[in-house]
């Protein structure tokens, strides 16, 4: 087996003196999708921010998809997908794209726009964007970003039957790894390698994609 | 510690909270023991006589030089666009580092000085142009505008910032994720901010700067009164005009009108020199200079000359000064508890309330320094005038904002609500008693510092010993005087923010408040 991308030997997880996840166990292998199922407040998002920080450390590239989609209110689409890649720019050519894109990274972003259907939406500030385009636009700025591993809350939450599967796919196509809070399994079952199942700060289940059980599904969603 | 956010801030402080009518009769306790020691006198021989010719004037303002009044005009908007937006650059440069306590206290000290201190100091290097004019006021309001860009920066929404690739560390992360969605606050702000500058730039002639203030001392103290009242409807138009032509989109053009303007203005020669005798010797105190500081005697003769200067000097203009805001401060409550209904219809009727604004807004419009200016021309340079003008400015503000949400209130009580006194007294009065309490703090703290400025009028508060130690060229002693003034400055708003919590009076936002 290849050395795992991340590993937690009972660890604790949490916000500052607030524990989520205790005694935890977890490691993930570079290439696997993994599913994180669970309602919410089991320590999905607590998961995914501890995964984010271990990989900030150890110097691996990260996309990131957060629950409440993090754009900036005044910024147009375009520049709210262009913020992906600040950090590869100069800033000089930063400041300049807040006046006038360069056609290059337009062509770039343009394609990926049309793929999420956002290509008309590009001019617009995203306070003016629907619930599901501001998804997509999140969307759009990870894929932007690029990296070794994607870490995406619900990317796909705010999406209707047939544009989620086609945007998780997009998304999760684009990353060596990724790592995804779901709550559809069915979703989760069609497009991950792995899924996780956390209750109330434990770990209930971790097993390949398809090969859930049907009583492990019920008893995670159960009060 | 932090409280929990679930926690109302009510109730977390509820074992401290004392009644707000108590902290009331504790301020007229204390007024009250207070005033033997209030200089309270009229020392001019026939105050009447003035306000009747004051009066006169009115009837017939004296345009005739308007010609001068015209450069004065324009030199007012302009010097006030051009400082404000130097301010405001100056000030955003400095909010994006306000992480360092060096620049937290660099802004302290900006904002802590007035622009008319701040005026009557580069004068003393410059003489009294135009580009000094804008000068000070840049210098005062860099610190305010550093001040509230660095809290709305704080305020911004962290999660864009730390949802980019390496959390957005870098410069571009900051300006994409920070500044940016922070720049319709700045722009609002600095809109408002642009208002107040016009106001301080016509004071600012006071001192000897060419704006408006200028030609109102002149001809004040030349007994045209005609003219004086040209100056004073002048200043009435420029202000309440303001909303029509100061639109947004204009903005930066106004700017860049105003700053090409007063660069072409013929500038007085000043050399480097200057400055550099400022700052190598004339602030450095009298017993230090000349070598002194390396011989023992010479701090001897230094802690005499302080203790003289805070015994003699700083100390009883800050008392005076504190004497003064106090009784401002309570006589502003009482004035704006009192003349709210003027503007509330269901109070007043049509008419009244059409006389209540009108009252209202001229008392609003005068900048107080005027108001105060014209008093002590008239009663003499005691605490009396500066008490009546600042009282009635401040008064008719908090009237204006109290009147208008008291306005919007009645249509929203119940249909069998009672009428008159009694709509006042049971029902406007208690449920608007908090955001009273609010503006009057917010006020007061604005009525204490303009009370230390008034003494450049010769009110014998700190202001007056500034601006007498500038005079005989004392910068020295100038220096030290201010030190106790940005000192008296963050006291007093320490305490402000301590009685704001003692009430539970909430905070009001600065752009709110005019």
């Amino acid at each position: 087996m290849t050395e795992p991308l991340i590993r937690f030997d009972g660890e604790t997880l949490g916000y500052g003196a607030v524990a989520v996840l205790a005694d935890f166990r977890l490691a993930i292998a570079p290439g696997e999708r993994v599913a994180l199922l669970g309602r919410s407040g089991a320590g999905k998002s607590t998961l995914l921010n501890a995964i984010r920080a271990r990989l900030l450390v150890t110097g691996r590239t990260t996309a990131l998809v957060p629950q409440d989609h993090a754009l900036v209110p005044i910024l147009s689409t375009y520049h709210n997908i262009y913020m992906g890649r600040l950090d590869r720019h100069s800033l000089a050519h930063n400041l300049i794209t807040l006046f006038r894109p360069f056609p290059r990274d337009r062509q770039e972003i343009g394609a990926l726009a049309r793929d999420l259907g956002i290509l008309e939406l590009l001019g617009k500030p995203v306070d003016e964007l629907s619930g599901g385009q501001r998804q997509r636009s999140a969307v759009g700025r990870a894929l932007y970003a690029g990296g070794e591993v994607l870490l995406a809350d619900e990317p796909v939450s705010a999406l209707d039957e047939h544009q989620a599967p086609a945007v998780l796919e997009r998304l999760l196509s684009a990353f060596p790894t990724s790592i995804v809070a779901l709550h559809d399994v069915g979703l989760a079952a069609s497009h991950c390698t792995r899924m996780i199942g956390l209750k109330d700060g434990q770990l209930l289940f971790d097993v390949p994609a398809g090969q859930q059980d049907p009583d492990a599904i019920a008893k995670l969603y159960a009060r | 510690m932090r409280l929990p956010s679930s926690m109302p801030a009510e109730q977390a402080l509820g074992q401290r909270r004392i009644g707000r009518w108590q902290v009331v009769g504790l301020a007229c306790l204390l007024a009250a023991l207070l005033l033997p020691f209030a200089d309270l006198a009229i020392s001019t021989p026939s105050p009447r006589a003035v306000f009747a010719a004051l009066g006169r004037g009115f009837l017939e303002p004296d345009f005739r030089a308007v010609s001068q009044l015209g450069q004065a005009l324009v030199l007012t908007v302009a010097i006030a666009f051009a400082g404000v937006a130097i301010g405001a650059l100056v000030g955003l440069v400095l909010a994006l580092f306000w992480s360092s306590a060096l620049i937290r206290t660099v802004s302290l000290c900006l904002r802590g000085v007035h622009e008319l201190i701040w005026a009557l100091f580069i004068m003393t290097i410059t003489g009294p142009s135009a580009p000094t004019a804008v000068l000070a006021l840049a210098l005062a309001y860099s610190g305010i505008f550093a001040k509230v860009f660095a809290e709305i920066l704080e305020e911004a929404d962290p999660r864009p910032r730390l949802a980019l690739p390496g959390e957005g560390l870098s410069l571009s992360g900051l300006i994409y994720a920070k500044l940016v969605p922070s720049l319709p606050a700045f722009w609002t702000y600095f809109a408002y901010r642009i208002e107040c500058g016009i106001r301080s730039s016509a004071v600012l002639g006071f001192v000897g700067l060419p704006t408006l203030g200028f030609e109102l001392d002149t001809l004040f103290k030349q007994g045209q009164y005609g003219g004086a009242a040209a100056v004073l409807i002048l200043t009435y138009l420029l202000v309440i005009t303001l909303p029509l032509w100061l639109r947004r989109p204009a903005l930066p053009l106004y700017v860049l009108a105003a700053i090409a303007y007063v660069w072409a203005l013929p500038r007085l020669e000043t050399s480097g020199l200057g400055l550099w005798t400022l700052i190598s010797r004339d602030i450095v105190p009298a017993p230090l200079r000349n070598g002194a500081w390396a011989d023992p005697a010479g701090w001897e003769a230094f802690a005499n000359w302080l203790w003289r200067l805070i015994s003699q000097q700083m100390v009883p203009g800050i008392v005076a000064t504190l004497i003064l805001g106090l009784f401002a401060i309570l006589l502003t409550g009482l004035i704006a508890i009192l003349a709210f209904p003027l503007i509330v219809r269901a109070l007043t009727g049509l008419g009244g309330s059409v006389f209540g604004h009108v009252v209202l807004v001229i008392l609003r419009s005068t900048p107080e320094y005027m108001l105060v200016f014209i008093g002590v021309q008239a009663l003499g340079p005691s605490m009396l005038p500066a008490i009546l003008a600042l009282a009635l400015h401040n008064g008719a503000i908090i009237a204006h904002l109290i009147g208008r949400q008291a306005s919007q209130l009645v249509p929203t009580l119940r249909i069998d609500r009672p009428h008159g006194v009694n709509l006042y007294a049971y029902e406007l009065v208690p449920r608007l008693s908090g955001a009273f309490f609010a503006y009057l703090l917010y006020r007061g703290e604005i009525i204490l510092r303009e009370s230390m400025i008034l003494g450049i009028l010769g009110i014998a508060t700190l202001g007056f010993f500034i601006d007498s130690a500038i005079a005989e060229l004392r910068l020295d002693r100038a220096v030290i005087l201010i030190i106790g003034m940005i000192l008296t400055t963050a006291i007093v708003d320490q305490a402000s923010r301590r009685i704001r919590r003692m009430i539970g009076a909430q905070a009001v936002s600065a752009t709110a408040c005019r």
